[in-house]
């Protein structure tokens, strides 16, 4: 196998990343615009992953296709659905408390989440038990010198990078990315430009659904199987990562979800168990550091 | 243009303004001034839409736009100077002036009028393609008069223009609210600095603890003794 830190590892690593950083975008951009840790965010990463599954059985049973328009639709289809999800998340539990204490937000934001999991364990059709997810790109091994990787593995990769690259045009180059970041800056001169920021928010969580979305169909393939509860996992780790980058802040959101998938995979070739833990020791070291997160600026609100 | 009746804000249970009666005629330049405290800017954020009343009413052109949405008063032409400046400071000086335009949904019309923001604040136009958060507190001020420019409002609230300034830019800026109202933008300004304000305005009111009290014509409120006692330092 080598070193810890072989090319094999490096890219599994970013795999890890790749996935972390598409679900910590959502944390961070949602904290970003309404100061909310919005806890059901992990789950809206399982969703993505159950639209994913069931729409590749619809096409596979409906229409003979080819794997990749198969495999494009399943990509719309997860991020359609976590899009979807956590809009209406947005919309009927959030909304309502916007000017309440943030105390609430952050219970209902479990109490969504709990509801999301449980809810698809009670539903027949899901249930609660593990699912193996199908081949929706036939798997294929790559040499690259010495190391082994997997298709999925770089298609992981690519397409979150590819995402991101969307995700930074949109947000710095256009008319709306524009209004949304101004509606995370400051919301009172937001509205005195004219900006409904209700819509911005509702904008945001969709993207940033969209983008867990899209996480949950990427974990789907990689690991082969799915099930209600496989958000919670990801989902502390990614919100870790949005932390240790500095929460509210996008590219440290990314440079924190690479940073633990690195990090965990460097650790668990070494041991599995450690593996499990870096990413707290690192998120203790880095608040220790610096409270603000890598990226992060200065403050004042609390959770 | 602007008629305010009664008008009542509270935070919670503290009321930040109990009884405030006003009038904007078209055109002119009213100020409101007043200690600390007296509800200035509160007056201004009701009338946006940044807060809701609990009582009272505010009329726009003769229509009723008690509590309505900020996003809603802007493309019906109020445009508001935040006390603060409140720049949006990762956003270029540029994308500042150009989400002002959101509402206007026509580029050549934005142009023109960030082309007119130019014009009138060279200095606005020096510092373009900088970040909003690295201007100085003038430069700051000359944009987001600039931005609420854009949107283009008939009715221009302004919230302590000259706060923090250097007296030149005070200067500076005072001469510009004319000029702005001039070409026919009528103008509500909020100040502390009252022997200014109450020199280019042409009516003036004075705000007491959440009240409406004296009012009339700037010249006459600048000569009252009470007024020079109280607010003008005389």
């Amino acid at each position: 196998m080598g070193s810890i830190f072989s090319i094999q590892q490096v890219i599994n690593g970013l795999q890890v990343g790749s996935i972390y950083a598409l679900i910590a975008l959502g944390y961070t951009m949602v904290y970003g615009i309404v100061r909310l840790i919005n806890f059901a965010h992990g789950d809206f990463f399982m969703l993505g992953a159950y639209a994913a599954y069931g729409t590749f059985f619809v096409f596979n049973a409906l229409i003979v296709s080819k794997s990749g328009v198969t495999a494009f639709f399943v990509l719309l289809a997860s991020m359609a659905a976590g899009g979807i999800i956590a809009l209406l998340t947005n919309q009927l539990a959030y909304r309502p408390l916007r000017y309440k204490p943030k105390l609430s937000s952050l219970i209902t934001a479990i109490g969504v989440s709990m509801f999301l999991e449980y809810f698809l364990s009670a539903l027949p059709m899901v249930g609660p038990s593990y699912r193996p997810f199908p081949d929706v790109i036939p798997r294929v091994n790559i040499k690259i010198g010495t190391a082994t990787i997997s298709n999925i593995v770089i298609i992981d990769i690519l397409v979150a990078a590819v995402l991101m690259v969307g995700l930074t045009l949109l947000v710095k180059k256009t008319a709306l990315g524009k209004a949304m970041r101004a509606v995370s800056q400051d919301k009172d001169a937001a509205r005195l430009m004219g900006i409904d920021i209700e819509k911005g928010i509702a904008f945001t969580f969709l993207i940033g659904g969209a983008f867990a979305g899209a996480a949950g169909l990427l974990a789907g393939m990689t690991y082969p199987r799915i099930f209600p509860y496989m958000g919670i996992q990801p989902g502390l780790k990614a919100f870790i990562a949005a932390v240790l980058g500095g929460i509210g802040n996008i590219p440290g959101a990314v440079l924190g979800a690479y940073i633990m998938g690195l990090a965990e995979t460097f650790a668990s070739a070494y041991n599995s168990l450690i593996g499990e833990g870096i990413a707290f020791a690192i998120l203790i070291v880095v608040l220790l550091v610096r409270p603000t997160g890598l990226l992060g600026e200065k403050t004042a609100d609390k959770i | 243009m602007l008629e305010v009746k009664n008008l009542k804000v509270s935070y919670g249970k503290i009321e930040a303004i109990k009884d405030v009666s006003f009038e904007v005629p078209d055109g002119k330049i009213v100020t409101l001034i007043g200690a600390n405290g007296a509800g200035k800017t509160t007056t201004l954020r009701a009338i946006s839409g940044l807060e809701k009343s609990a009582g009272g009413s505010v009329f726009f052109d003769g229509k009723d736009v008690t509590n309505l949405e900020a996003h809603k008063l802007v493309p019906l032409g109020i445009s508001h100077v935040p006390e603060g400046r409140k720049i949006f400071p990762t956003l270029t000086v540029r994308e500042n002036l150009e989400l002002a335009g959101w509402t206007l949904r026509n580029k050549k019309l934005i142009k023109e009028r960030m082309e007119e923001v130019f014009e009138i604040f060279p200095r606005v136009k020096e510092r373009a393609d900088q970040l909003g958060g690295t201007l100085s507190g003038g430069e700051q001020q000359m944009l987001a008069v600039g931005r609420a420019l854009v949107t283009g409002g008939k009715l221009l609230l302004l919230d302590e223009p000259s706060m923090g300034l250097a007296p030149v830019l005070v200067d500076e800026i005072f001469t510009q609210i004319v000029a702005i109202n001039k070409r026919g933008t009528t103008i509500l300004l909020v100040e502390q600095n009252a022997a200014e304000a109450l020199d280019i305005a042409d009516f003036a009111y004075v705000l007491e603890v959440g009240y409406s009290t004296l009012h009339g014509p700037a010249k006459d409120i600048a000569n009252d003794p009470r007024v020079r006692e109280a607010y003008l330092g005389v």
